[in-house]
């Protein structure tokens, strides 16, 4: 089983981008499961077709701690696995605590044993590593796979360059490694050559160019991966094609996270190029 | 009356627990690594934690527990431990110089979520970590489970150190769960007695119950060597006594590296040390030896001759669940009518146990698991009992409803010998049954009018 986490600057497309290319997984015949690892517990919604999911910290909370599988994973389309780790109300207790007991209860609960069957699990992770709760999916021994989910955007970047200096920790005592970044276009200029360079400093690849489609919002809106509701749309052919490099990529590094001054040029020199 | 204020009437509370039964996850923690030999336990987290954990330990051994800790301030719960632990190790290592050091973590080390996994692999590559020396780590956090969790995660993280060469070494590992040290010497006396060479972790005898020799050892002679546990992976078997402290260690065992697991009670009482006596024979082939047949007889002698003073007696229990299980199964057998069961650890198969053990019992039996004293007390009032079995909180409870006190289980604060006399195995039976007769009888002779007053007993 590959252990896939995606990480990204908040509001860059993590959740959309997930189950849409865990849509195109799933096409190709893998067993997914996703685990949603954000307070707000929209991780799973486009597979499930709604915010249908109670989560793993609601179940706990009000049904105390002998907690069943079934209670707290769902079955979503083309029979992904969903489970939501969910969250405190904002403003209150610790979000990243929640995490550490969800991942430790799926765990126990033995959702990513063998005769589950699965190819890959993914973890969609809130915006930046802020503390140590938000790290629990990159310790050693969980996800082994990281893809940064960025776009041309400054402070997208300069987050994917953040969420690299953590894997470079836990890479060095562990096993897991970045997989590539994921450009998810927001149509700014010479985006991808840039994004393409980003990814070479870090020592990696650009493993795909998500261009930007209102397709995507359209789908959204109805609730439903792009594969799901227009399989026939050229954006869904993009994250048949992302989702095939994702299964394809052999490519798994330490990343070497810019300096800041480095990441500036980087931006001006693209930038500045029409 | 210290505890006047417990009503009778039974209210459900949800989130509130009253002089619960059950302490923090570091405890059996510590207590699990000082079955290491040479073993500095560490307390990642603030000062207090360890101080707390230390004390409690040295309360109920009368030796003194030497623990590190990580002395979290402020910076490190924003910015982590990692730098705490890490200059912890170096110095622990260059001024105590201990062969082991076992981390466990604390509330708020687990709540800022510190990868003990992380750090010691940092530290080893920063050779802060000597050549032939271990550090091993579990994560304990007390907001989850009990004392008990706390022991059984260390002992799993002990199970961790196994490195398997291919080759079987004949030996059985025996993990024992949270007996007493001359428990645990008890236990291996009766292995040798029957010819099962084992491999026994933790092994806290000659470390918590050593002699006063006039000279300070920092690190006693007892406990099982990280030699002894890297070998257990290529022991033979593995019975671990006790599902709740010991069962994650055997089964990860099994699972991991195959070494076949068997969990059984904790041999207290009459049957279950025939249990485990019967599995050892099946290990080592052999019949029964004498020895082990006369300290079973003379048990068997007493329960028979004594038997008129337990018959219906009732009798409420607090405790640790593998303790309890055993216990309440040999009560039943003497024909003692247990009717309150108390642990302060969850977990739902608890209660059912007890309800298989206490199927055909005369009386109704109320059990509680994740359950605290206060409820243990309103059930006293409701039903009144002749006898209470538990540690040194429920003194309060015994006086106030006038009931004879057995005192066993953890902590024992304000008596002695449970170090040095075992309740396990056969011998361990009759000690208990002494135990017991002692209170039941002094009872009857306090409250014994002059005319009934009785020479012979």
């Amino acid at each position: 089983m590959r252990k896939v986490a995606i990480y990204g600057k908040g509001g860059i497309g993590k959740s959309t981008t997930t189950q849409n290319t865990v849509a195109g997984l799933v096409e190709m015949g893998r067993k997914v499961m996703v685990v949603g690892c954000d307070p707000k517990a929209d991780s799973t919604r486009l597979l499930l077709g709604g915010l249908a999911q109670k989560s793993v910290l609601d179940t706990l909370r009000e049904e105390g701690e002998d907690v069943e599988l079934d209670d707290i994973r769902k079955v979503g389309y083309g029979g992904t696995l969903c489970v939501e780790s969910g969250g405190p109300e904002p403003g209150v207790g610790c979000a990243g605590r929640g995490i550490i007991t969800s991942i430790n209860m799926l765990e126990s609960l033995g959702a990513y044993e063998e005769n589950v069957g699965l190819d890959y699990a993914f973890y969609d992770v809130l915006g930046d590593v802020v503390c140590g709760g938000f790290a629990m999916p990159i310790r050693d021994g969980k996800a082994e796979e990281i893809y940064i989910v960025c776009s041309g955007e400054m402070m997208a970047m300069y987050a994917a360059n953040n969420i690299s200096k953590g894997i470079m920790k836990f890479a060095q005592s562990g096993s897991v490694r970045l997989g590539g970044l994921i450009c998810n276009s927001r149509n700014v200029d010479n985006e991808k050559e840039m994004i393409q360079e980003f990814a070479r400093k870090l020592g990696t690849q650009m493993i795909y160019f998500v261009p930007r489609d209102n397709d995507v919002q359209r789908a959204e809106i109805n609730r439903q991966t792009v594969i799901n509701w227009k399989p026939d749309a050229r954006q869904a052919d993009e994250y048949r094609g992302l989702a095939r490099a994702i299964d394809e990529n052999e490519m798994f590094v330490v990343p070497t996270p810019l300096a800041i001054e480095e990441l500036e040029k980087l931006l001006m020199d693209y930038g500045l190029m029409n | 009356m210290l505890l006047r204020h417990t009503p009778k009437e039974i209210t459900d509370r949800a989130a509130l627990t009253i002089n619960p039964a059950k302490t923090c996850q570091p405890i059996g923690a510590m207590y699990a690594a000082l079955g290491i030999h040479g073993c500095l336990p560490h307390s990642h987290g603030s000062q207090g934690c360890c101080a707390y954990h230390r004390s409690t330990l040295t309360r109920h051994y009368k030796e003194p527990i030497s623990a590190a800790t990580s002395s979290f301030t402020e910076g490190a719960s924003v910015f982590g431990g990692q730098a705490n632990l890490l200059q912890a190790i170096d110095n622990i290592f260059s001024v105590y110089d201990p062969e082991v050091i076992a981390v466990h973590t604390t509330c708020l080390s687990e709540t800022i979520g510190d990868d003990l996994k992380q750090i010691r692999i940092k530290a080893e590559k920063e050779g802060k970590i000597p050549a032939g020396k271990t550090v091993l780590g579990a994560n304990t956090p007390s907001y989850v489970g009990s004392h008990v969790t706390g022991f059984s995660s260390m002992v799993k993280s002990m199970a961790g150190l196994v490195e398997p060469t291919g080759r079987k070494n004949g030996r059985v590992n025996i993990i024992p769960g949270w007996v007493e040290p001359c428990d645990m010497e008890e236990l291996k006396r009766l292995m040798d007695l029957i010819g099962v060479k084992f491999i026994m972790f933790p092994d806290t005898s000659g470390v918590l119950n050593g002699p006063l020799s006039g000279e300070y050892a920092m690190f006693p002679e007892g406990g099982v060597t990280v030699r002894e546990l890297r070998a257990a992976g290529d022991s033979i078997g593995t019975l671990a006594l006790g599902e709740w402290c010991s069962a994650d260690a055997a089964r990860w065992l099994d699972a991991r590296h195959k070494v076949p697991c068997s969990v059984l009670d904790m041999p207290f009482g009459l049957a279950a040390t025939d249990r485990f006596i019967d599995t050892l024979r099946t290990i080592a082939g052999v019949n029964i030896p004498e020895q082990v047949a006369h300290e079973r007889g003379q048990l068997v002698d007493m329960i028979s001759d004594m038997h008129q003073y337990f018959y219906r007696r009732k009798v409420a229990l607090a405790g640790d669940p593998d303790q309890l299980i055993s216990m309440t199964e040999f009560l039943v057998s003497l024909d003692m009518c247990p009717v309150h069961i108390v642990t302060g650890t969850p977990g739902k198969r608890f209660e059912e146990r007890i309800r298989e053990i206490t199927g055909e019992a005369p009386c109704p039996v109320n059990v509680r698991a994740g359950g605290d004293l206060f409820l243990l007390h309103q059930w006293i009032k409701n039903e009144p009992v002749d006898l209470l079995i538990g540690n040194t909180y429920c003194k309060y409870i015994a006086r106030d409803e006038d009931i004879p006190l057995v005192r066993w289980g953890f902590p024992i604060l304000d008596r002695q010998g449970h170090q040095y006399f075992p309740t396990v195995g056969y011998r361990g039976g009759l000690r208990i049954l002494e135990k017991i007769l002692g209170v039941l009888l002094y009872r009857q002779d306090r409250d014994a009018p002059e005319k009934s007053f009785e020479l012979v007993m």
